[in-house]
């Protein structure tokens, strides 16, 4: 399938003019709010953004001295660890229940990919309505069951609620990837592993689970860097980084950073070290899976 | 080391069904070869003796004891599926040890056995490659090993061979053949190939749609096929049948030809007669084929031709003894099949 470019479009013309519109959004939207961030960090503005200097790395010395700064990365190691092990568990679970069902899978898949076409905010504010201390139907049984449930006094309760709404976004696409991985396993095999003498536990850990492994460990990667990134309108919308700094991940200290406290400078070094992250959790992904993937 | 009793199994899948009551007694150490054309259960009745599938109704008996409510791991059989089936994230050492592990066997023990059945099957040398690093043979050796090691009481073949190439599809049969004899282990092996399944089978059962059309040996079978689609599926080129009726004690068929067969049956009763391509003799006084095809074999030539009423007619002759356009064939009496019309069964 590798024709060459000229076999395809005479001359360079066309192809570029088709390729323009990715170019510039990815431009626009990526490369120069990246390098903007870059430059940024580097830069250390006065209160009033009359004037800005170069400060070297002092910026990045800065928020990695910051014992606020510590306590927001561990925070966020804790709040993603616990959505990707939420979203993936429950996503196996569903998958395999689906599995079984020879009939009615299509409906299954198509219910359960719904939520992945929910808005993170849209989402969120599901989630809030149900958990709302006074306005919320499971809210309101909760205090009413006797247990004092309020997520905007309570931290720890904050972050449960957070994480279960994300979570819950993430659920639908692992599920999709699971069942593909799970339907991929020829049945003989498991039928072979049935002779053999295994029960349907040690089957699933012994045989299915390692076949789903490439699948599983994509999905880990793909799910930290949701969970890093992309839940900010999630957290943005039930709790605002609140109760106190309880569910303030480093995205969303960025933008409160940046955006209310409209310190460029710190808020520009601490997405720079993020977009460090996601490059070194891409580049493992890509390692790994390369090395990895063996059937 | 086992016998294994089936007694009229069933099963329905729906309103489909796909097993019509299956009667069959494997004494110890037996090889039965179930053959039948795509569809005709023999798959089906395989699975079921393995406990993959449950019949719907009927008893399944290995050594005696009634397995058929039981699991495929609680039976101790042992199965070679056709595409193999082999755990593709385990290198050929777990994939022979994965059994054994399951019933808790020391490490020692597994290694020993494991290195007993390798050396048997000569692939020693590949144990700690993965499946994917193998070829259809070398695959085909590991998925028997896997069966071996386990020393079963029972083994059960899912058309092991049709993956593989025609030439490694007669080692392999061989092996496999040798393998059973020196193991003495029970065998069930399902193929749709009937040469795979005369030359493999102490005994032979012959499946059409969802019954067991015979049970008996190769050669029980070839000489004397209980029914039309027995005669036809047994035996290649395939046996010739020619519509008659009977009058006055002998067959007249369809060509004006009176062969004198006895059958106790009435005037104008119809009947077919099988002859199988390799006895008929050149000659006059008998058919005559008009030839439309030669097929030179080497030393022999299969004649396809017709008859005037358009009857194809199938001859292994010697190559060089077809005339021209026309061959004259006598048909043996003694090499006559007779079979009624209706019902296709045996006189």
């Amino acid at each position: 399938m590798a024709a060459p470019a000229s076999f395809l479009f005479k001359g360079k013309f066309l192809p570029l003019v088709l390729l323009l519109p990715q170019l510039i959004i990815t431009g626009v939207f990526f490369f120069w709010p990246a390098f903007q961030a870059v430059y940024q960090s580097f830069l250390r503005e006065d209160a009033f953004g009359l004037s800005s200097q170069f400060v070297g790395f002092e910026n990045f010395t800065d928020v990695l001295s910051d014992p606020t700064w510590l306590q927001s990365f561990g925070r966020t190691i804790f709040f993603s660890t616990a959505v990707a092990g939420l979203a993936l568990s429950v996503a196996l679970f569903l998958a395999v229940q689906a599995d079984k069902q020879i009939r009615a899978s299509t409906t299954f898949k198509t219910m359960l990919i719904w939520p992945y076409a929910v808005a993170p905010a849209v989402a969120a504010v599901l989630w809030l309505f149900m958990f709302h201390p006074n306005i919320g139907l499971f809210g309101r049984m909760l205090n009413a069951a006797g247990i004092p449930w309020d997520y905007k006094l309570n931290g720890d309760q904050a972050m449960l609620l957070v994480i279960i709404a994300s979570a819950w976004k993430q659920v639908s696409y692992n599920f999709i990837f699971f069942l593909a991985g799970l339907q991929a396993i020829p049945r003989s095999v498991l039928e072979a592993a049935a002779i053999d003498g295994a029960k349907p536990m040690r089957r699933f850990w012994t045989v299915v689970f390692p076949l789903l492994s490439p699948t599983a460990f994509f999905l880990l990667v793909v799910n930290l860097t949701y969970a890093f990134f992309d839940t900010f309108g999630v957290i943005h919308s039930i709790t605002q980084g609140g109760p106190g700094k309880a569910t303030e991940t480093l995205i969303y200290r960025v933008y409160t950073d940046g955006v209310m406290n409209l310190n460029l400078g710190t808020s520009a070094a601490q997405s720079v070290i993020l977009m460090i992250m996601v490059i070194a959790l891409t580049m493992v992904q890509f390692r790994f899976i390369e090395r990895k993937v063996h059937y | 080391m086992a016998t294994l009793n089936v007694a009229g199994v069933t099963k329905r899948f729906g309103t489909t069904q796909v097993l019509h009551g299956i009667d069959l007694d494997v004494t110890d150490g037996e090889m039965i070869v179930i053959v039948g054309a795509s569809g005709c259960g023999k798959s089906t009745l395989l699975r079921i003796v393995a406990g993959l599938e449950t019949a719907t109704t009927g008893s399944i008996r290995i050594e005696e004891r009634d397995v058929t409510a039981l699991e495929p791991a609680e039976r101790d059989v042992a199965m070679v599926f056709q595409n193999y089936a082999l755990y593709p994230h385990m290198t050929v050492f777990q994939n022979m040890a994965y059994g054994l592990k399951i019933r808790g066997r020391s490490p020692e023990d597994i290694r020993r056995r494991v290195a007993e059945a390798a050396g048997m099957l000569e692939i020693q040398h590949l144990l700690e490659r993965r499946p994917r690093q193998l070829s259809g043979g070398q695959r085909q050796r590991v998925a028997m090993g896997r069966a071996i090691v386990r020393d079963p009481k029972l083994f059960l073949f899912d058309e092991p061979l049709s993956n593989l190439d025609a030439k490694l599809r007669v080692t392999m049969r061989a092996e496999i053949k040798r393998l059973q004899r020196r193991l003495g282990v029970t065998s069930l092996f399902v193929t749709h190939d009937q040469v795979e399944a005369m030359t493999l089978g102490d005994r032979l059962v012959v499946m059409h749609q969802g019954r067991a059309a015979q049970i008996a040996t190769p050669m029980e079978i070839w000489s004397h096929p209980a029914d039309t689609y027995v005669a036809g599926f047994i035996g290649s080129p395939s046996m010739n049948f020619l519509p008659g009726v009977m009058e006055a004690g002998a067959v007249r068929l369809e060509t004006g030809l009176l062969l004198p067969v006895s059958a106790p049956l009435a005037d104008g009763h119809k009947v077919t007669l099988g002859i199988r391509p390799e006895h008929l003799l050149i000659g006059n006084g008998g058919l005559t084929l008009a030839v439309e095809l030669l097929e030179p074999l080497g030393g022999e030539t299969v004649v396809h031709g017709k008859l005037d009423n358009g009857t194809t007619v199938v001859a292994k002759v010697p190559t060089g003894s077809v005339p021209g356009d026309t061959l004259g064939v006598i048909l043996p009496l003694d090499k006559l099949h007779i079979f009624d019309a209706e019902s296709g069964l045996r006189l």
